[in-house]
C-alpha cells in the first residue's frame, strides 16, 4: 500500500517539474533560507557585541577580533547553501 | 556577435564567459590536467619562497624594511596562537606549520583579485560552445585545494596527538576502551558507571564523526567564501565594470585576509585540542568554550 503511494507521489512530482522547472526554485530556497539563519546570528553577535562596547568602550580593540572571527563562523553556513545552490544544475 | 563576414566567409562565435564551479583546465600532462588554479597555487608558492629568501639572505641584527615587517607580523600571529594555545612551547611546536598554511591560503585568495592579470586567458573551444578560460584564478576558489588543505590539517592534527600523548590515549579519545575496561574497577564506588560508560563509548564515536564533520566544514568554508567572491566580481564587472567593482574588491580583499586567518586559527585549535591529556576532561571543554570552536 505504501509503496502505490509512494509510485503514485514520484509520478506526480514527475509530472509537475515537467511543467513547471523547479531548479530554480530549487537554488532559491537554497541560498534564501540559509540567507536567513545566517542573517539572524551574525546580527545578534553585533548586537551582543555593540551592548558591550557600550558598556565598556575601552574594549572596543578586544571584542572586534573575536566579533569579527565569530561573524565569519555564522557567516559560513550561509555560504554552505551557497555552494549548494551552484552545483544544482 | 554571429557576424557573417562575406569577403572571409568566416563566422565569428561569440566567446561566452562562464563561471564554473570546478577550476579549468589549461593544458595536460599526459592523463593529468593542469587547471588555472593548479597554476595560481603554483605561483603563490613561487610568491612565498621568494618572500623567504628574500628574507632568510639578508638577515640582519638591526633589521631593514622587509625583515621589520615580517618581525611585527610574526609577533603578532605568535601572541594570537598562545591566546589559543596557552602555552609557548605548544605554540613554537605548531607554529611553523600554522603560518605556512595562513601564507598560502592568503596568497592564493589574494592572487584571484588581481585587476589586470585576470583577464589574461586562452580560448577553449568544446565543439561549437567555447568560452573564455583565465590563466589566474584563485587556488582556493578549487574545491579540490580547500578539501586537499582540511584533510592535511586534520590527518596532520590527529597525528600530532598521537606523537605528543602517545597512540593509547589518543585511541581511547575516539574508541574509548579505557571507560568499558573501568567499570569493574568503578563500579563499586559509584554504580552510575554501568550506564555513563556505554555513553561515554559511543560518544567517543561520534567524535569520530565529528572529525569528517570538520573536514567538510573546513574545506566549504574557504572554499564558499572564496568563491562566491569571485562570481560576485564578476557579476558586478557584469553590471557597470568600471566604479562598481571598486567597493566589492575591498571587501573581497578583506574575507581572503579573515578566511585565511579563521582556517589558520581553527587549525591551531585542532592541533591543541588533538595534544591534550585526555583525563583532564574539564579543561578540555574549558579550551572549547574559550577558543569558540564552531564544529
Amino acid at each position: 500500500m505504501a509503496d502505490k503511494e509512494n509510485i503514485m507521489e514520484n509520478q506526480v512530482v514527475g509530472a509537475v517539474s515537467t511543467a513547471v522547472n523547479l531548479v530554480p526554485l530549487a537554488k532559491a530556497l537554497a541560498i534564501g533560507l540559509t540567507g536567513i539563519g545566517a542573517a539572524l546570528g551574525i546580527g545578534m553577535v553585533g548586537a551582543k557585541a555593540m551592548e558591550s562596547i557600550g558598556r565598556n568602550p575601552e574594549a572596543t580593540g578586544k571584542i572586534l577580533v573575536p566579533m569579527l572571527i565569530v561573524s565569519a563562523f555564522a557567516e559560513a553556513v550561509a555560504i554552505y547553501g551557497l555552494v549548494i545552490a551552484f552545483s544544482i544544475k | 556577435m554571429t557576424n557573417n563576414n562575406l569577403e572571409n566567409n568566416t563566422v565569428v562565435k561569440e566567446i561566452s564567459h562562464e563561471v564554473t564551479i570546478y577550476a579549468e583546465p589549461i593544458f595536460h600532462i599526459g592523463n593529468f590536467q593542469i587547471t588555472n588554479s593548479l597554476l595560481t597555487s603554483w605561483l603563490a608558492v613561487l610568491v612565498v619562497l621568494a618572500l623567504a629568501l628574500a628574507i632568510r639572505l639578508k638577515l640582519k641584527k638591526i633589521p631593514g624594511k622587509l625583515q621589520n615587517m615580517f618581525e611585527v607580523v610574526l609577533e603578532g600571529a605568535l601572541s594570537l596562537c598562545d591566546q589559543v594555545t596557552n602555552d609557548r612551547k605548544l605554540s613554537l611546536k605548531i607554529f611553523p606549520f600554522i603560518f605556512s598554511i595562513f601564507l598560502f591560503i592568503l596568497i592564493n585568495n589574494w592572487l584571484g583579485l588581481l585587476p589586470v592579470l585576470g583577464s589574461i586567458g586562452l580560448v577553449a573551444t568544446e565543439g561549437a560552445h567555447s568560452f573564455f578560460v583565465p590563466f589566474l584564478r584563485s587556488g582556493t576558489a578549487d574545491i579540490n585545494t580547500t578539501l586537499a588543505l582540511s584533510i592535511m590539517v586534520v590527518i596532520g592534527s590527529n597525528l600530532f596527538g598521537i606523537i605528543v600523548v602517545g597512540l593509547w590515549k589518543s585511541f581511547n579519545k575516539y574508541v574509548n576502551l579505557k571507560a568499558l575496561a573501568e567499570i569493574p574497577f568503578k563500579i563499586r564506588k559509584d554504580p552510575s558507571v554501568l550506564i555513563v560508560a556505554p555513553i561515554t563509548f559511543f560518544v567517543g564515536l561520534l567524535e569520530l564523526l565529528g572529525e569528517l564533520a570538520k573536514i567538510a566544514s573546513l574545506s566549504f568554508r574557504l572554499f564558499g567564501n572564496v568563491f562566491a567572491g569571485e562570481v560576485l566580481l564578476v557579476s558586478m564587472g557584469a553590471i557597470f565594470a568600471y566604479v562598481v567593482p571598486g567597493p566589492f574588491l575591498f571587501l573581497e580583499i578583506f574575507v581572503g585576509l579573515i578566511q585565511a586567518l579563521i582556517f589558520s586559527l581553527l587549525a591551531t585549535v585542532y592541533f591543541t585540542i588533538a595534544s591534550q591529556d585526555h583525563s583532564e576532561h574539564d579543561e578540555h571543554e574549558h579550551k572549547e568554550n574559550q577558543v569558540l570552536a564552531s564544529v
